[in-house]
């Protein structure tokens, strides 16, 4: 960390490259390098090209160009177990040991001391805890895996992956289920390892845990390189504009103007609302006709929020008002109820169902409202159908075609539509964007307004803020799961966002 | 590991049956008794062994009834109508067992089939070429049948501790120490831990499914042997239905269907607790033998439950341990 001055020799050099699923072109001539002994982290949005990343590195995808070498020389494993024998091992979020084994077993699974055949279960067991030891566990090993929490577990596939002459360490989001102590185990053993010479990759969201472990950063957007600086000298505001902000131009664009908005009446609110563990409690006005967009860091509570909204999570104190009058939200049932529509960020797996056409899966949130014994006619769920595809343009124009045949743009609006035939008075559009070609990003980008002018409240969540700033007419930023900052009118501006979600840099102590 | 380990419940039902047994007919806690019950059901031990290996892997074989049905039969004819010495006989059919085991394996691996599936297709098959060779009963006469059938090592009080008896103890205990004691027992873990990463691990996923299945028709293979020295005759139809009591037998033993956790010694007190109702229904005498399969229906919906429950309590994060050994 110190000797910044004699650069370690580079240990894993990535050389523009490649990655495209389809038309989505996941990774773009990204450079990486990693040094020996060297903590560095890897950031980025959801959809930046982290994983994809790794998994080219580590040869679970081919890559369609560029040069991975390791130590100098060229690699290109086509497994990740053939990576792991190069010398690059991966440990994930979750844990790839097997939990109904020992401890002892998973250490050294395939490679048991033997003698005469028969496992030396004793001497297995005492080179476990030996090896442990340097990790500074002192646990039964002959206990199951699964029986241990899952700071533990990393802690052991860590051990077996180094103990398997690992040089480069790619540790994905190992943080995201640990509580502080158990970080604290984990930050111990990558120092650690990192002084034994070992290059490890971090890639987690967590900006605290980024500041305090890492010596530098790379950060990605959109499966592009924005950049790679020392953690030392990089300032947080610095940080989260080249995560999120994109050229500050073209900022302001066509809002509805403030004496307007006052105007319009109250659709739903919040006051106090919250849940114990998942977001602090908040007070939330939406109104007709007008959109409020959630800004925030991965992890910052934006989803969180607009599920309790919706009334996919519930919430365990405050109180919710449609119309002025108080509701209970315990499920989404009754968020279909109050006339809520909630279109998930994970349209492939929480949304559309890929087999169905595209007028099955339109009248189906419809159909669910009314109920299955007042089944909707053919003749009505065509006319529906013919309707929604007209009115927002699905392409191609085919009713029948499966939704999984479609792009990602029309498979939103699909979604879209799926809740506007509902009539609701209230949608909530988790990063409706996402894996959107340009053109079609501007068109919901434009559908967004029109429906806002026709009276529909709207929550957007997007990760692009200026998106958010284009279509908002007010903006809750969010930090640490707490709503920190409401914005609105002229002071909707990249800038200010930026600034609301690093706000408590500037008084905090640098960790 | 967690708390009560299901083998030890079987355990625990073994010898409360056994006792409850004993209260209503005294005569049954003998050697004389307990040496019948375990060469009434050598084949199914021997079997059950290697369902253990299969079951714990998060495979299944169907395939090892007809296997046994077969065995019985080619092993009549050879010696029989052949004239193929014993001996002889005895290993060609275990290489033709081990062989027709080792290609369901490879099926299921490189195919990437259901076991289920591709194991039933196999009893299907082997059922069949069992009647292709002959759809009657078969007498085994050679004086090696006799000769085994006649020796027995006498227990204190009377009981006689079979060849067959013998055959089965022997290959429990070598069962057991192959699946604790050795690494392809510990890949036998690992890939019913889950195959994806047992592969990532570095275990040869492939090579292991075909010995698993190699290994547990090769065991129906002796166990078919056995059955023809148990009944000195090839029947087509011996052993149908067994592949279910031998699963039956695995899952009262504490192994987990699922695959990941169980052990040889729990599937051999699954087998003496079928073996034990069956017992009591020939003391009572007034019973239907069909009540054994209504009591291990019984026993096979208590045991599942109580996996259920035990795998739902290892779920709880309350039950995970937070660091210090225990």
């Amino acid at each position: 960390m110190e000797n910044s001055l004699d650069p370690a020799p580079s240990l894993l050099e990535v050389r523009g490259i490649s990655k495209s699923f389809g038309a989505v072109r996941a990774l773009q001539e990204v450079d990486f390098t990693l040094r020996a002994g060297e903590i560095h982290a890897l950031l980025g949005e959801n959809g930046a090209g982290k994983s994809t990343m790794i998994k080219v590195i580590t040869g679970v995808f081919p890559r369609d160009a560029g040069i991975v070498r390791l130590g100098g020389e060229e690699i290109a494993p086509r497994s990740a177990k053939a990576a792991l024998q190069a010398g690059i091992a991966t440990v994930y979020q979750e844990v790839n040991l097997l939990p109904n084994l020992s401890v002892a077993q998973n250490l050294f699974l395939d490679r048991q001391p033997m003698r005469f055949g028969i496992v030396r279960e004793g001497e297995m067991r005492r080179r476990a805890k030996a090896l442990l030891k340097d990790f500074g566990l002192d646990i039964d090993v002959a206990a199951s895996l699964g029986s241990y929490s899952v700071a533990i577990q990393h802690v052991t596939a860590i051990a077996r992956a180094v103990d398997l002459s690992a040089r480069v360490l790619i540790l994905d989001e190992p943080t995201a289920s640990l509580d502080r102590h158990e970080v604290e185990i984990l930050f111990g053993v990558m120092r650690q390892l990192a002084k034994r010479g070992i290059g490890i990759v971090f890639v987690s969201h967590f900006l605290d845990q980024v500041y305090e472990i890492s010596d530098r950063i790379t950060v990605l957007r959109n499966g592009r390189l924005v950049g790679e600086r020392e953690t030392a000298s990089l300032p947080r505001l610095e940080l989260i504009r080249m995560m999120l902000g994109r050229e500050l131009a073209e900022t302001t664009s066509a809002r509805a103007s403030a004496g307007e908005r006052i105007a319009r009446e109250v659709c739903a609110s919040f006051e106090n609302y919250g849940k114990a563990g998942y977001v602090t409690p908040f007070n939330l006005e939406l109104r007709h006709g007008e959109v409020v967009g959630l800004a925030g860091l991965l992890g910052s509570g934006r989803t969180e929020t607009a599920r309790l909204v919706f009334g996919a999570e519930r919430a365990d104190r405050g109180q919710a008002k449609v119309e002025g009058a108080p509701v209970r939200l315990q499920s989404p049932r009754d968020g279909v109820r109050h006339g809520f529509g909630y279109c998930p960020e994970e349209r492939k797996t929480d949304g559309i169902v890929a087999e169905l056409t595209v007028r099955e899966n339109i009248v189906l949130a419809l159909q669910a409202k009314r109920g299955l014994h007042r089944p909707l006619s053919r003749r009505e769920q065509d006319e529906i159908a013919r309707r929604y595809v007209r009115m927002l343009d699905i392409r191609p124009p085919d009713p029948e075609r499966a939704v999984g045949l479609l792009s990602g743009g029309n498979q939103q609006k699909v979604l879209l539509a799926r809740w506007l035939a509902t009539s609701p008075r209230l949608l909530v559009l988790d990063e409706p964007t996402r894996g959107i070609d340009v053109g079609a990003h501007a068109e919901i980008i434009r559908l967004i307004r029109e429906l806002c002018d026709d009276g529909l409240a709207l929550l957007v969540i997007s990760s692009e803020l200026d998106e958010i700033v284009t279509y908002s007419d007010r903006v809750v930023v969010l930090r640490d799961r707490t709503h920190v900052e409401e914005l609105a009118g002229e002071a909707i501006d990249v800038g200010n966002i930026l600034a609301a979600i690093a706000a408590d840099v500037a008084h905090e102590a640098h960790a | 590991m967690k708390g009560l380990p299901p083998v030890l419940i079987t355990a625990i039902v073994l010898v409360a049956g056994f006792a409850l047994c004993a209260m209503q007919f005294p005569n049954i806690a003998s050697t004389r008794v307990v040496g019948n019950l375990l060469t009434d059901n050598a084949f199914l031990g021997i079997v059950a062994t290697g369902m253990t290996f299969v079951i714990i892997s998060g495979g299944i074989d169907l395939s090892v009834g007809s296997v046994i049905g077969f065995t019985t039969v080619f092993v009549a004819l050879a010696i029989e109508r052949w004239g193929v010495p014993p001996l002889v006989a005895f290993v060609a059919i275990l290489a033709l067992s081990a062989a027709f085991g080792g290609a369901m394996g490879a099926v299921i691996h490189v195919f990437d089939l259901p076991p289920f599936i591709v194991t039933l297709a196999g009893m299907f098959l082997a059922r069949g070429a069992s009647f292709l060779l002959s759809t009657e009963s078969v007498p085994i006469t050679a004086p090696v049948y006799s000769t085994v059938s006649d020796f027995a090592l006498r227990m204190p009080g009377g009981g006689r501790l079979t060849a067959i008896a013998i055959i089965m103890l022997v290959i429990v205990i070598g069962g057991a120490l192959l699946l604790h004691l050795t690494r392809f027992g510990a890949n036998v873990y690992a890939l019913g831990g889950s195959r994806a990463t047992a592969s990532l691990m570095g275990v040869a996923v492939g090579k292991m499914t075909v010995k698993i299945y190699m290994l547990s028709s090769l065991l129906a293979g002796i166990a078919g042997i056995v059955f023809s020295f148990y009944t000195s005759a090839g029947y087509s139809l011996s052993a149908v239905g067994v592949e279910l009591d031998t699963i039956a037998a695995v899952v009262i033993g504490g192994t987990l269907l699922t695959g990941g956790q169980g052990s040889v010694i729990g599937t051999f007190l699954g087998v003496l607790i079928q073996g034990l109702i069956q017992t009591y229904i020939n003391f009572d005498g007034t019973l239907s033998s069909w009540w054994t399969k209504i009591a291990t229906g019984v026993l096979l919906f208590a045991f599942i439950a109580l996996q259920q429950g035990l795998v739902a309590l290892a779920r709880r994060p309350a039950a995970k341990r937070a660091g210090a050994a225990t």
